[in-house]
């Protein structure tokens, strides 16, 4: 099958769908692949190094859309794109279903199959080709970038000789993975990072990164955590208690990164007009949700203004200012969906509608609507895994029974022993019980790396039963004298190989 | 020749030797004095014996000392490190096999006591034999499971307790019938069935013990070996085989013991043995995890490891079997010339016999002050970038903590799950000896790297 990549027609979109070290796999899985001249010319791959990788470039973006069988793009079809798609082609890029009900029943009109890389189910098995967090990542990152840009001090903290330079303040509301990624590129800038989020359990990853996890003065324990691992809306009080704690932080804060999204609803506002106008002048919003509306109530979609002396940055192609990056992540995750869609790895597509994540991502399949899919089963978070307690590691008070029973009874042993016994067995029986206290002390004390050592030796000393056969080889009865010579020979095997070994053992323990 | 006097000072003089010995193996500075204390004490003994109590056939002495030791220095050089689980199950059923023949000599031997201290020196006898014979199998059996000329499984018969009971009541009636017939003059028959019976039991003991138990089992054979040692010094009425006895004795035991805790089960429970099967609560959760392992492969492990600050290497007995450790020192300095924190983290059941991972990095030459207990870098997990687990797995599993159906619940683990990244070396998704599903490499944070941990990490140092 013949894979097509056409240049993006979208105004300012950077990205493109495939890079030649990609487009060099795909082709390693049977598929040709064609490349619209000068598509990938903004992300910074060359017509050349996609004919390196063995692909042919065509000039005109119409002849390439009829000769292939897969069409790879970024942005999904506009214009005359649409009208190209042709019944039995397949076309796989960023949809949106959801925001775009018109493009997607012209899609179902065309007959083609589409699948759509932003209705990838977000399940573990799909994470490789899970392009919403690639770009989100990249969203992340690009935030800290172009806050940086808008702020007139450093990120972080020196000491000069010209006067102290206080670090910047960070705060990141929503710890998603662009809310992550953002927090990782502020502070390896050395920044004091703060973040928020409505479900708890990322606190630990917050954490995990060196950020401080803000938490909200609210008694109830509620969990913002919905289907598919995203936030949901939260509750009225809960609400309060968040806009209490922003409005607090935007007066201390330098930079606020916004990450809030709802799936399917407007963006949540979460600074208001009031937060902005506390901030100190020369602050820096960037609103990772303006394409929805933004979190900002100042936020305007792609453009970077000034309001009470704060830069708000709404831009909503950040991925696409970081093309090259962009396009390698979004090819490989191309590649590992062409790679599930080829079962055969002969070159030839198969949509499979059993295949969960395949079903999930599949919009239209031969003229027929196939979203939304039937809701997927497993929450990228496992749901509350019910804490199973385990059983209290048995801090059972030591029964007092237990121990006086077997005192008494070792007692009584003992005495019926010291009744009948000789004297010399009572004075053999003290030096026992005695070496066994000795030995008790003398080995808790080993370390445990010696234990090897410590058993190798033992087995040498243990060898002492030779001193029994030295008593008998003087024995007149030649058998006796036999088997003690006999014991001789193997006790002095494992004397002579007991201490050898052990020898060898501790001169390796170096420092 | 020389006084009694002075043999018993000799005596008391290799006593502290040996108590010496085993205190120098506190620390590694100090344990290469004691072993040469240990040396010393055992000549001192083998002189003063020599000298004072045999008095003829000093040829055929001297031959068996110089042939004995020969093998023994000889099997000490050539042994691979990765070998010295069998090794020391070996040598350990010699010093069964010497009880036992000192045993029967002696009482081959004309005896000139009566009465209470007859009886007494008979139970002597008979401990020693018995005692000694349930080494000598035990360590035989435990020997071909180490060297894998026995499989590894637990041998599980049906009604096992119930033949243990019988054996263990039968050395009772033996040994009351030995008694009676020695003090009429005979015994020897009453001997020789028990003989076989013990050795029945110690061949089945070990038998029945799975191979993540082998650690419990060496040790405890260990103790035997001292107990057997003990029990001929009574026989004998010779303080030195009894204080010597009673201090291995104890050594193996307190080693058993911190086997058992350190797979949180009872010494009982290991002894009865049949890992896995007679629990009693059904492997629930367990086996029917399944997940999405992400591999790695050699490059990608290479480039995690550059860029992290803090490794933990987690070895276990895979490790041994791919002979991998000297790879693993030559990553580890590579690692450490980058200004990399490596440390190897020793869990104390990891290998077939205590403290073996550490032996095998000493060969490696690993400096002994990166290699950590359990205990000393459980806590570190969250800081550390980076672990790598080779080998190992029930010492690695979440599920002895968080699931309590587990059959490995309780049991102290490693918990590198903690980390940032947990790369697993392993040859196939196969399970631990306990049999458990290890819910470690469908973490999100887990990488496995499949293939022989030889062959996979000298790609990565390749890399490196």
């Amino acid at each position: 099958m013949k894979i097509g990549v056409p240049k993006e027609i979208h105004v300012d979109e950077r990205r493109v769908a495939t890079t030649p070290v990609v487009a060099a796999e795909l082709i390693k899985l049977g598929f040709s692949v064609v490349v619209e001249k000068d598509a990938g010319i903004a992300a910074s791959f060359s017509n050349e190094s996609y004919e390196e990788a063995g692909c042919e470039i065509v000039a005109s973006s119409e002849h390439l859309w009829s000769q292939s069988d897969l069409i790879l793009k970024v942005r999904a079809p506009e214009g005359d794109e649409v009208g190209r798609l042709r019944a039995g082609q397949t076309l796989i890029s960023f949809i949106w279903p959801a925001q775009n009900p018109e493009l997607l029943q012209q899609l179902t009109n065309s007959g083609a199959n589409v699948i759509a890389m932003d209705s990838v189910p977000r399940i573990s098995r799909a994470q490789k080709m899970d392009a919403l967090s690639s770009m989100a990542n990249i969203g992340g990152y690009r935030a800290i970038v172009e806050a940086a840009q808008h702020f007139g001090r450093f990120f972080t903290g020196q000491i000069t000789a010209a006067g102290k330079i206080p670090p910047a303040k960070v705060l990141v509301i929503g710890a998603g993975v662009a809310g992550l990624a953002a927090i990782g590129a502020a502070k390896s800038m050395g920044a004091i990072v703060r973040a928020f989020d409505t479900r708890p359990e990322v606190k630990e990853q917050v954490e995990s990164m060196d950020a401080e996890f803000l938490m909200l003065d609210f008694d109830d324990d509620e969990d913002g955590a919905g289907e598919g691992g995203y936030a949901k809306t939260m509750s009225e009080e809960f609400i309060k208690a968040e806009m209490a704690l922003f409005a607090e932080q935007a007066e201390d804060v330098d930079i606020i990164v916004t990450t809030a999204l709802i799936p399917g609803k407007p963006a949540p506002r979460l600074i208001t007009a009031e937060m902005v106008r506390s901030m100190k002048d020369g602050s820096v919003i960037v609103d990772l949700a303006a394409e929805q509306g933004g979190n900002c109530e100042l936020t305007e979609r792609d453009q970077v203004v000034v309001r009470h002396g704060v830069s708000i940055i709404g831009y909503t192609d950040l991925p696409s200012r970081l093309a090259t990056q962009a396009s390698q992540l979004y090819a490989t995750n191309l590649r590992h969906l062409v790679t599930e869609l080829t079962p055969e790895k002969d070159g030839n597509i198969v949509v499979n509608m059993d295949d969960e994540v395949i079903r999930g991502a599949t919009v239209c399949k031969e003229g027929a609507t196939t979203w939304p899919p039937p809701a997927p089963k497993l929450s990228a978070a496992p749901p509350q895994a019910e804490p199973k307690p385990m059983p209290e590691a048995v801090v059972k008070k030591p029964s007092v029974a237990g121990p006086i029973i077997m005192i008494v009874v070792a007692s009584l042993a003992l005495l019926g022993l010291g009744a009948v016994a000789p004297r010399e067995f009572m004075a053999h029986f003290t030096v026992f019980v005695l070496a066994c206290f000795v030995g008790y002390m003398v080995i808790w004390n080993v370390s445990p790396a010696l234990h090897t050592p410590l058993m190798s030796v033992t087995n040498a000393i243990s060898s002492i039963i030779v001193i029994g056969a030295l008593i008998q080889i003087s024995s007149s009865d030649s058998l006796i004298m036999w088997i003690a010579a006999a014991t001789v020979l193997i006790t002095s095997i494992n004397i002579a190989g007991g201490f050898a070994v052990t020898r060898r053992m501790l001169e390796m323990f170096r420092k | 020749m020389i006084s009694e006097g002075i043999v018993t000072v000799s005596y008391i003089a290799a006593m502290v030797l040996f108590i010496l010995a085993l205190g120098g193996l506190s620390d590694q500075e100090t344990a290469r004095r004691g072993n040469w204390y240990g040396v010393i004490g055992m000549v001192i003994a083998l002189v003063a014996t020599i000298l004072g109590v045999v008095n003829s056939h000093y040829d055929i002495l001297l031959a068996a000392l110089v042939i004995g030791g020969g093998i023994g220095i000889v099997l000490a050089r050539r042994v691979q490190m990765t070998q010295m689980p069998e090794l020391v199950a070996i040598l350990h059923s010699l010093v069964g096999l010497a009880a036992i023949a000192v045993g029967y000599a002696n009482f081959m031997g004309a005896s000139h006591l009566a009465g209470v201290e007859l009886t007494i020196h008979d139970i002597e006898t008979y401990l020693g034999v018995l005692i000694g014979a349930v080494t000598f199998s035990g360590s035989v059996i435990a020997f071909g499971k180490l060297s894998g000329r026995i499989g590894g499984k637990p041998l599980t018969l049906p009604g096992r307790h119930l033949f243990n009971l019988g054996l263990l009541l039968g050395a009772i009636w033996f040994g009351y019938e030995f008694v009676v017939q020695s003090a009429a003059g005979g015994g020897m028959q009453a001997l020789v069935v028990m003989t076989v019976i013990a050795l029945l039991f110690g061949m089945h003991m070990v038998l029945a013990i799975g191979g993540a138990d082998m650690p419990v089992v060496v040790s405890m054979l260990n103790s035997y070996s001292g107990w057997a040692a003990a029990a001929t010094g009574f026989m004998l009425n010779n303080d030195l085989l009894i204080v010597v006895g009673a201090l291995v004795g104890s050594s193996g035991a307190i080693l058993s013991y911190i086997m058992c805790r350190a797979m949180n089960r009872k010494f009982l429970s290991v002894i009865a043995g049949g890992f896995g099967t007679g629990g009693g609560t059904p492997v629930s959760g367990g086996d029917e995890l399944q997940g999405e392992v992400v591999a790695v492969d050699a490059i990608e492990t290479a480039l995690l490891l550059s860029g992290a600050k803090e490794v933990m290497i987690i070895p276990g007995y895979g490790m041994a079997v791919a002979q991998a450790q000297h790879t693993v020192f030559e990553i580890t300095k590579v690692l450490r010339a980058r200004k990399i924190n490596v440390r190897f983290g020793i869990h104390p059941v990891a290998g077939r016999m205590p403290g073996h991972m550490n032996v095998l990095l000493a060969e490696a030459r690993v400096p002994y002050d990166i290699v950590f207990e359990m205990d000393e870098v459980n806590e570190d997990f969250p800081n550390v970038d980076v672990s790598v687990v080779i080998g190992a797995n029930d010492i690695v599993n979440p599920s002895a903590l968080d699931e309590p159906d587990s059959p490995i619940a309780g049991m102290p683990v490693l918990e590198c799950w903690k980390g940032s990244m947990t790369i697993v070396l392993k040859r196939s998704m196969a399970t631990g000896y306990a049999g458990v599903q290890n819910p470690l490499f469908f973490k999100e944070n887990t990488r496995m790297l499949f293939g022989d941990a030889k062959d996979s990490l000298e790609a990565v140092l390749k890399a490196l």
